[in-house]
């Protein structure tokens, strides 16, 4: 059996491992989460809860064959999207990968067009024509929701170009997993964000698998360390604790958006699931690693002790936010079942932006072929 | 009512799994997260997860038995539970396309087995290959699609011309060509054409006169006749006909007629009743514009203009003169254009564009005494108007019989265009018209 | 009206749309400081600056991706590919995202960047580096594909390129780039997918575009003067949106084709353009349509050899008797 990961040290650890009894987390005192108010907590909290629900009422439908194609699912990591959203100014971006539905989620996106969108109807974000993998809210300055490992790394990066070339004070954070850092666009991507000193936050999402294969397996050297190869800074922090993530994305995100400077940071989280709901993952990880996760660093306990002890969550009220959030995403279910498909007809929508404006069309000619 | 579970989809290809073992047994409690049995996919061996509490009270499938995706497997809620009877699930409406059944298994490559090399044979130069297609079967033209297009406008029958293109292919030129240098007519249609009869001057002859029939002969088909014959066979075979018949009370319209004609002699004009049918038929058209149309293998094509055209008996044949925009048209510019298509019909002196282009088509042989008859539908119109002779007949009317004036029309309507109840509608059009024929003169 | 080269002709709609839009950026391989691989952005730098033209490292998947994303945020970048033959290595960026991220957004999002750089054979320079790809580009819904053969077209066809709200692909030629043109000084735009007869004629239609709509003219003219045939040259100037009514009509007045393309056979440009030419205009064809391609192997580096492996005036002249038997 492969040995548990996520037990090499880290290079800037910031958080202790909370295996007994829970203690205030460091990473409470930095100012960016001294400033959050009992409401502001409570917020994150139900958030984390919502993203959780809806995974799972997610994984329910598509063993129901309401789903098809590909669902990959967020449980266990929602610290990472909710910490790093919660600190989203109004020009800052975010782009990332597949396992996309917790940042939605942590953007406001509503559980009714994300389940509808999974359900493929027309109700649903992206009207049914991109699926799990892609959703997207630019209202929301959430750009995706991409496919192809990696390939969401270079739009990030553009994301970022663009703001510092309109003079916005803003920064864009690009998503990434484990393995994703060996594709050869990110590394392109690394170069232009130093060489230019562009405002992006590289993220890596480190849950210590890609797809079935170990981080010790894929990657050589520190998955962050590699950003001082390319003259950029660094730094890596659990992700299990919602407060150690804002600590050290805040930095960041301000050196991106006053200084313009790009950083990698590498969150490492853990995903109790497999890769996607078609991964059996007892062939890379043992069970009992999953357990002693769930036991010692599910995010969402770490937080809910955090909150108890600091007095902002009863019992009652936790009921009540998970009541909540499984009612939200039952009802999201409901919604989707209730809605319409497309229609053939819809097929050939939203492929031009000429075609779907017709009265400003430039171009003649036929756009579509039989 | 307890909580059935159905085997769930687990991965995007699975249609069916296999119950490897069950975790959970019957009267076992169960909560939500517990695992309640190994499942194989056509992946991997996955877990099946409850998501309800309460107790294991029914296993549906036992241990090695596969099912398809939704059908129950287990049944969980309180003790004592009733356990509806599970149904056949039918497959929900997303099912993903239909795989093989059987696990995926690499199917058997064919046997291809490598040649032994035979050392030092050179390898033989590629020979080119023979053309999978056959030469052209004797009988079968090679033509090509302008050609083809340009002989059918034209009225030229194609298979007589040699064509010019590679493989002996008839091209545009080629037609153009033959259209100018008519063959010549076999000569024995000559003697055909002198022994037709004038109608009704029948040779009254002898029994004792036993010289033959008419001379034993083998005409070649005429362009024209070719024509006729492959148009019609494909019409007849093609074209599901039906026949309506209406009969019409044509005292009324003899009146007219005969007023009209008796007033305009001194003009040199002349109604015929197929005159006055034309222009029924126009107003029928517009009354009942779906039998304005054609077929057109995929659609029904509807025609904003009624163009009617009518059948003119010619010398060795037959040829529709098309009176364009024919409700557009008095009675009188009607029978002026049609006496003239007519004659210059039978001088074959009309333009294609003067025999192209009806959208229906009348054909009269009750000048020649024909009490009803019906027609061959003349694509691509969907119906044809078969007009026989006026008879008196004793009628019925007011309950006593009379002496009534009757002509019979029959139209033929092409099933995938007209229907029963739209042909009936628009012989009732056209009867309506003839009995008042006054409004034919509007 | 002034003659200007065909490269002037693109830095000009360049400078033009530069000056007009500030969100039109220019980034590519050596396209400031060095003054273009081919000289095409000499002097932009100068005129706009480091901001606007902007040098960028070996890193087509990197600065491509970079600049879809910044498109989806209202830059309109026009990025240059030094050879459209390294699109293969940013495949995914351009065919993946630029090309569907509308559609996987459900029409919430759009990318207006133009790809703009020469596609083209014919100068020894090897398998790897003579790549034509508007077929490949074509097959995709979601991009539009450009080519010019004429500094007039090059100019007026860019302008609406870099304003297109789509992705469009504008596929140059490094041959043509010194061929002179009269241009206007006025201000034009040619609209996308609008083809162009270049020249009137009778007898046979060659439907072509690019390089080959010179050789087809060449071609034409010794075909009239030595055999007096009578031929029409249709420049299609747009793969996608593709006019084919203007070649339809051609077809249906002269009744021969002959598709001439610096494209490998298989599945190129020409294969969609006679499938639809025999389904719409079937009854107007006297004989089969005939395609003239380049020879059906990589590109050859033996300079005299690879004139043969390209389409040429002799080789066009000789399809088009061909094609009229």
């Amino acid at each position: 059996m492969p040995s548990p990961v996520n037990k090499k040290p880290s290079a800037t650890a910031v958080a202790q491992a909370a295996d007994s009894a829970p203690c205030a987390s460091p990473a409470l005192s930095a100012p960016i989460n001294q400033q959050l108010t009992k409401a502001d907590k409570i917020a994150l909290f139900t958030t984390m809860m919502r993203i959780r629900r809806f995974e799972e009422r997610s994984l329910r439908a598509y063993q129901a064959k309401k789903i098809g194609g590909f669902l990959h699912l967020y449980i266990g990591q929602e610290a990472v999207a909710v910490g790093c959203c919660s600190l989203m100014g109004k020009n800052d971006h975010v782009i990332t990968a597949y396992r996309d539905h917790g940042h939605a989620i942590a953007v406001g996106m509503g559980l009714n067009e994300q389940m509808a969108e999974l359900y493929g109807k027309a109700t649903g974000c992206s009207k049914g024509k991109g699926g799990s993998m892609h959703f997207f809210a630019p209202d929301r300055n959430f750009w995706g929701g991409h496919g192809i490992v990696g390939g969401q790394i270079p739009l990030g990066t553009g994301l970022a170009y663009a703001l510092k070339y309109k003079g916005l004070k803003g920064a864009a954070m690009a998503f990434m997993g484990d393995g994703a850092v060996n594709q050869g666009a990110v590394h392109e991507a690394y170069n232009l964000a130093s060489l230019w000193q562009l405002p992006v936050i590289f993220v890596i999402e480190n849950n210590g698998y890609s797809m079935g294969t170990s981080q010790e397996r894929s990657s050589a050297g520190d998955l962050g360390k590699r950003a001082a190869g390319y003259d950029m800074a660094w730094a890596s922090c659990d992700g299990h604790d919602v407060y150690d993530v804002r600590a050290t994305m805040d930095k960041f995100l301000q050196l991106a958006r006053e200084e313009s400077k790009p950083a990698v940071v590498e969150i490492r989280t853990y995903r109790y699931r497999g890769h996607s709901v078609a991964d059996p993952d007892n062939t890379y990880r043992p069970k009992a690693e999953i357990e002693e996760y769930r036991k010692t660093k599910d995010p969402i306990q770490v937080f809910q002790q955090a909150l108890v002890a600091e007095g902002v969550l009863s019992d009652a009220l936790i009921e009540s936010i998970d009541q909540s959030a499984r009612a939200e995403s039952e009802a999201a279910a409901e919604f989707a079942e209730a809605s319409p498909f497309p229609t053939p007809d819809d097929i050939q929508k939203d492929v031009y932006w000429e075609a779907d404006h017709p009265t400003e069309r430039k171009s003649q000619g036929r756009l579509f072929f039989d | 009512m307890a909580q059935i579970i159905d085997m769930p989809k687990l991965s995007d290809t699975m249609t069916v799994g296999t119950l490897v073992k069950w975790l959970k047994n019957e009267g076992d409690v169960v909560k939500s997260g517990d695992m309640l049995a190994e499942v194989e996919t056509d992946k991997a061996t996955m877990e099946l997860e409850s998501f309800f509490d309460g107790t294991l009270l029914k296993q549906f499938v036992p241990a090695g038995g596969q099912v398809e995706i939704g059908a129950p497997l287990a049944a969980i809620g309180k003790p004592g539970e009733k356990i509806e009877a599970p149904a056949v699930k039918s497959a929900p409406i997303a099912a993903p396309v239909a795989k093989p059944l059987a696990p995926a298994a690499a199917p058997a490559p064919v046997a291809v087995s490598a040649p032994a090399p035979t050392p030092a044979a050179a390898p033989a130069p590629l020979a080119p290959r023979p053309s999978p297609l056959a030469p052209a079967a004797a009988g079968r033209v090679r033509i090509s699609p302008l050609a083809r297009k340009l002989a059918e406008e034209k009225g030229l029958d194609y298979s007589r011309v040699k064509g010019s293109g590679p493989q002996g292919r008839i091209v545009r030129e080629d037609i153009l060509t033959a259209a100018k240098n008519p063959p010549a007519p076999a000569p024995a249609a000559a003697a055909t054409k002198a022994a037709a009869p004038k109608a009704n001057a029948w040779p009254w002859r002898s029994v004792l006169d036993k010289s033959p029939v008419q001379a034993d002969s083998v005409a070649p088909l005429s362009n024209m006749r070719a024509i006729i014959a492959r148009r019609l066979v494909e019409s007849k075979t093609t074209i599901p006909h039906f026949y309506l018949e209406i009969e019409v009370d044509s005292a009324p319209l003899s009146a007219l007629r005969n007023n009209l004609n008796a007033g305009l002699t001194k003009d040199g004009v002349r109604l015929s009743v197929n005159d006055f049918v034309l222009k029924a038929c126009a107003a029928a058209l517009r009354a009942v514009p779906a039998v304005n149309s054609s077929w057109d293998a995929t659609a029904i094509k509807y025609h904003s203009a009624a163009h009617v055209s009518f059948a003119v008996a010619i010398e060795d044949g037959l040829i529709t003169p098309v009176i364009k925009d024919t409700d557009t048209k008095t009675l009188f510019q009607i029978s002026a254009e049609a006496k003239d298509l007519g004659k210059r019909a039978k001088d074959k002196k009309l333009a294609p564009a003067e025999f192209t282009g009806g959208t229906f088509c009348v054909s009269n042989l009750g000048m020649m005494g024909i009490t009803r008859f019906s027609a061959i539908i003349n694509p691509p119109n969907s119906a044809i108007l078969a007009v026989g002779t006026s008879v008196k007949v004793p009628v019925v009317k007011d309950g006593a019989i009379v002496i009534g004036e009757r002509l019979a029309l029959t139209l033929s309507c092409d099933h995938r265009v007209v229907d029963g109840a739209v042909g009936a509608k628009f012989l009732n059009a056209l009867r309506d018209h003839l009995e008042n024929p006054a409004l034919l003169l509007l | 009206m002034p003659l200007i080269t065909y490269r002037e002709a693109i830095r000009h709609a360049l400078a033009e749309e530069l000056e007009r839009d500030k969100n039109v950026v220019v980034l590519g391989e050596e396209v400031a400081q060095f003054h273009g691989a081919y000289k095409v952005t000499e002097g932009l730098l100068e005129k706009f600056g480091p901001k606007r033209i902007v040098d960028t490292p070996i890193s087509e998947a990197g600065f491509i991706g970079m600049g879809v994303g910044a498109s989806m945020l209202g830059i309109r970048p026009v990025m240059e590919l030094m050879f459209w033959s390294f699109y293969s290595v940013a495949f995914d960026q351009i065919l993946n995202n630029a090309a569907n991220v509308r559609y996987m957004s459900g029409g919430l999002i759009n990318c207006p960047i133009v790809i703009r750089g020469p596609a083209n054979g014919g100068t020894n320079v090897g398998a790897t580096h003579s790549h034509t790809p508007e077929n490949v580009l074509a097959n995709h819904p979601g991009v539009k594909v450009v080519v010019p053969s004429t500094p007039y077209d090059a100019k007026g066809l860019l302008k609406s390129a870099i304003r297109d709200n789509d992705p469009v692909f504008f596929l140059e030629n490094t041959i043509l780039y010194g061929d002179k043109g009269e241009v206007p000084t006025d201000e034009y735009l040619i609209p996308l997918g609008l083809a162009d007869v270049k020249r009137v004629g009778t007898d046979l239609t060659i439907v072509t575009y690019g390089r080959c709509v010179l050789h087809s003219l060449a071609a034409a003219e010794q075909l009239q003067k030595e055999h007096n045939i009578s031929v029409e040259v249709v420049d299609l100037r747009s793969i996608r949106p593709l006019d084919i009514d203007t070649v339809l009509a051609s077809v249906a007045k002269t009744h021969r084709v002959l598709i001439v393309e610096e494209q490998k056979p298989f599945s190129s440009v020409g294969s969609q353009l006679a499938f639809m030419i025999q389904k719409e205009a079937f009854d107007e064809l006297d004989g089969p349509i005939h395609r003239l391609t380049t020879v059906d192997a990589p590109a050859i580096y033996s300079p005299p050899v690879e004139f043969e492996q390209l389409p040429n005036p002799q080789r066009v002249i000789k399809a088009a008797l061909e094609a009229l038997a």
